[in-house]
């Protein structure tokens, strides 16, 4: 009795184990655990005191937006906005820019933060791909990105009416992330 | 050439190495030994959110000398080690530490060792336990049977 006690109890812990690492396995599948992962600290809080030179792109003024700075303060503007982090050198960028389009073209509001770019550079860049952004802040330095705990272009917000960051996506956003962000806009709206 | 000439060079070529700087670049040093000392330090303590498993110091990633410059700055502006740490996890939370603090999500992680040592020692105790007790010494007819063996 003995012995087989002792036999089986190794062999319960392997199995236990075992069953863990699939646990663990299937949770980065679905995605619901990534051990990458940088946490949102900006989730449920405030967005961060911030003031950026705005982004003039010809054709912005006649559209009504000018070179508008971008501030804190106005992205607690009454209404839900989803708040893009890209750059022109970015790759998934160009990847997720036809689903900020749709989002653009669906009347959601997209502010955009230009990272550690060049003003032309972006001006070709959203000339070449399109432009879903209807105000556009320059990060030069990087230096907002870092009190927003970006870590990478392209990351995406939503902050709600209040100011308050209620939902956030590091890389580009795929059709089941823009979906999401829609239905959360909609939710805060 | 001799292998003594060889290792005389080798010493003197490791005599005559500087010591390998994390940062390439002097510019991002600060003036103050002491406080660039207390700089290295820190930040090789904060995790690069790019490369992942290099310090902010070891890492050539842009977002990396971004941060080493920010702790840089913070600790010219007279800030304490904790009051910096603080700021990096406001921002990108305790991932960005490579040393996780004591809580209730790091408890098991900090325990592992301790719990490995329970283990083992238990398994030590138990094996000690049931370890056969040595064999009574040879009477006098084995003895003389050895002996006849070992001398024939």
């Amino acid at each position: 009795m003995r012995r087989r006690l002792l036999l089986l109890a190794p062999l319960g812990a392997a199995a236990l184990a075992g069953a863990g690492f699939l646990a663990m396995l299937r949770r980065m599948r679905t995605g619901r655990f990534d051990p990458r992962g940088v946490p949102t600290m900006l989730l449920g809080k405030p967005v961060p005191i911030f003031a950026l030179p705005g982004f003039a792109l010809p054709g912005f003024a006649s559209a009504g937006f000018a070179s508008v700075d971008l501030a804190g303060a106005d992205l607690a503007g009454g209404r839900p906005i989803l708040l893009n982090f890209f750059a022109s050198w970015c790759a998934p960028c160009v990847a997720e820019n036809p689903r900020l389009m749709a989002l653009h073209e669906a009347g959601i509001p997209l502010w955009g933060i230009a990272y550690k770019d060049r003003p032309d550079a972006t001006a070709a860049f959203l000339g070449r791909h399109g432009n879903p952004f209807t105000r556009i802040g320059r990060d030069d330095a990087g230096l907002t990105a870092i009190d927003f705990g970006v870590t990478g272009v392209p990351e995406t917000f939503l902050i709600d009416a209040s100011g308050v960051v209620r939902w956030h996506l590091s890389g580009p956003l795929t059709q089941e992330a823009a979906d999401e962000a829609a239905s959360m806009l909609r939710q805060y709206a | 050439m001799t292998r003594r000439a060889v290792v005389a060079a080798l010493a003197l070529l490791l005599a005559l190495a500087t010591p390998a700087w994390a940062i390439g670049d002097p510019a991002e040093r600060l003036p103050d030994p002491a406080l660039e000392a207390r700089a290295a330090e820190l930040g090789g303590q904060l995790r690069c959110l790019v490369c992942q498993n290099e310090s902010i110091e070891d890492s050539g990633a842009d977002l990396a000398r971004d941060l080493r410059h920010i702790v840089r700055a913070h600790i010219a502006a007279g800030e304490t080690d904790s009051q910096i740490i603080a700021w990096m996890t406001a921002r990108y939370g305790d991932f960005v530490r490579l040393r996780p603090p004591f809580n209730p999500t790091t408890a098991l992680l900090w325990a592992s060792p301790f719990v490995a040592l329970l283990i083992g020692g238990g398994a030590a105790y138990a094996s000690r336990r049931r370890a056969v007790a040595p064999p009574p010494p040879l009477d006098a007819a084995e003895q003389s049977r050895l002996r006849e063996l070992l001398n024939p």
